[in-house]
């Protein structure tokens, strides 16, 4: 008798379990099902009138400009620690003149894009929805609908597109500081023979390597921005919604770089 | 029940259902031109809901909303929000921008919508916000500077910029101070006095039973999703509906 008992509420624990799992697999879906209408929404207004540039160039003063100093003390101290490693590596086999290529090279094509995305992210990504956010729990978001102004044009708009161009002109910033500190570590402290470190670095980055990296910061931008805003828009319950909303932003922001980062870079080393 | 001829806004069987919950039922409803109607209800009855079906922010299960003459479910999304600039509302936290100060609020559905110079929007604004009773040396403050009572005197500005034909109120003295609510309360009621020439029409959601019989004209009684009493204020606390005598001696 006991041991039916036992084993009858084990099953339950089970279905339980497996019950459980399906939820969050449905809210997943779900979420992610919603996430895609708001930004087919988002695209359709974009190309509707009115535009609204100042918006625009707010927002992009907000991304971009703000974004400079932390973006240019990360890119620096990430090219200087790259050209480090490297260096003691290839010493061992005399190759470190080819410190400035695989530099560059591993700059532009991943550390560039993928740290100025996670940066952003968890900087202009996290503002995004913080700012929404608490637009939505205090009805301004109501308000503007009450007054005809359609919210998603007017809030989501112009932070996506922002986000979309600045991300990759952040991302050339950081590659090009990077390229410097890894010049100035590698030629300064290095004993690496200057002309050297030049002659190699045309020798073995090309065009297409910066493309790479840059074609991959758009869609960063892209995504981190519809993820920012997204999470802003539908912030429930108060200031304690407002800060779970900025930590999913962040979260979601920044495994999704890595993901699609991913997916990206098979793709694009096929047709670059 | 009350019907009037020509009203502002006519509701028909309107019905709304979340899911399986039926928040409204089968409800009609009248709201008269150029007076104050409350609508009176328990949290959760679906006084916001109705509030939202007459501004066209969500859609009925079926139904008919009718407002100055025009069928809401025949606009299409572009007319539907342009038609939205004859509403005015005042949220119960005055939903103020935060980023702009008092007097750009105000500024803000001009600029939006009217081809107004600056000079005329500012001197615009200078004259709603002397008419709601701010002074100015609040003019250039935020919104997390001014007073809750404050804030409702911008947002009543705002609302009234456009000159609307209709001015939504949601719970407008809930949470605030008694003295802050009576002031609120005269706002409202002098407000609707200085633009009965345009024949304003003023709709008002509340749980303040004592106010509410004194500064409206019509009283309705919505529960579960239903209007069960109608009368003019006057008579409301007369009423033989067992609900609103609970409501109105609580
Ligand atoms: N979008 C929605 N989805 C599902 N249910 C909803 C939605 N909006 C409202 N409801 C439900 O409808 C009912 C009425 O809600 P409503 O906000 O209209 O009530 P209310 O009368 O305004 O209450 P209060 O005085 O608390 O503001 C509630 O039970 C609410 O849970
Ligand atoms: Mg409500």
């Amino acid at each position: 008798m006991a041991s039916k008992t036992a084993s009858h509420s084990q099953k339950n624990f089970f279905i339980r379990q497996i019950e459980g799992l399906g939820a969050a697999i449905l809210d997943n879906l779900n979420g992610f099902g919603s996430f895609i209408t708001f930004v087919l929404n988002a695209l359709l207004w974009l190309f509707r009138p009115p535009f609204r540039l100042r918006l625009f160039f707010e927002q992009l003063y907000f991304v971009g400009n703000k974004s400079i100093f932390i973006i240019a003390l990360s890119g620096s101290f990430t090219g200087m620690v790259m050209a480090y490693q490297t260096y003691f590596g290839f010493k061992l086999i005399s190759v470190d003149s080819l410190v400035g290529p695989v530099t560059a090279l591993t700059l532009a094509k991943e550390l560039a894009p993928v740290l100025t995305g996670l940066i952003v992210a968890g900087r202009a990504g996290a503002a995004m929805t913080a700012q929404i956010g608490s637009m939505k729990v205090t009805e301004q978001i109501d308000a503007l609908e009450v007054m005809g102004i359609n919210s998603v044009q007017y809030l989501a708009v112009p932070r996506i597109v922002a986000g979309t161009i600045s991300v990759p002109m952040l991302s050339a910033l950081f590659l090009f500081i990077g390229n410097v500190g890894s010049y100035i570590v590698g030629t300064k402290f290095l004993s690496i023979d200057e002309a050297m470190y030049l002659s190699k670095l045309g020798e073995f980055m090309f065009l297409g390597d910066i493309w790479q990296g840059l074609i991959k910061a758009t869609f960063f931008g892209f995504l981190i921005s519809c993820i920012g805003t997204y999470f802003g828009f539908n912030v429930t319950k108060g200031a304690e919604g407002v800060g779970k909303g900025t930590n999913l932003s962040v979260v979601w922001g920044m495994i999704m770089v890595l993901i699609t980062d991913y997916f990206l870079t098979s793709f694009l080393i096929h047709i670059l | 029940m009350l019907t009037f001829n020509n009203p502002a806004i006519r509701i028909e069987n309107l019905t709304k259902t979340f899911g399986d919950h039926t928040v409204l039922n089968n409800l009609s409803f009248d709201i008269p031109k150029g007076k104050i109607t409350t609508i009176l209800g328990f949290s959760g009855a679906g006084k916001s809901t109705l509030l939202k079906h007459i501004l066209g922010l969500i859609q009925p299960s079926s139904g008919r909303i009718t407002v100055l003459d025009r069928n809401l479910a025949a606009l299409k999304d572009v007319e539907l929000r342009e038609f939205r600039q004859s509403f005015g509302m005042l949220f119960q936290y005055a939903a103020l921008f935060d980023s702009l100060d008092a007097i750009e609020n105000v500024a803000f559905p001009l600029r939006e919508f009217t081809k107004l110079s600056n000079d005329e929007v500012l001197s615009r604004c200078r004259n709603l916000l002397e008419s709601v009773g701010l002074e100015p040396i609040s003019f250039h403050k935020i919104p997390s500077e001014l007073s809750g009572g404050m804030r409702k005197r911008v947002g009543l500005a705002r609302a009234l910029s456009l000159e609307p034909d209709i001015m939504l109120y949601d719970e407008p003295t809930t949470g605030l101070d008694p003295i802050t609510t009576h002031m609120v309360d005269n706002l409202i009621r002098s407000t609707s006095e200085k633009h009965n020439k345009r024949e304003m029409t003023s709709v008002i959601i509340s749980h303040d039973v004592k106010a509410t019989l004194r500064i409206s004209d019509f009283v309705a009684f919505l529960d579960r999703g239903n209007i069960v009493e109608y009368l003019p204020a006057s008579e409301f606390a007369q009423s033989k509906n067992e609900l609103v005598q609970e409501f109105v001696n609580l």
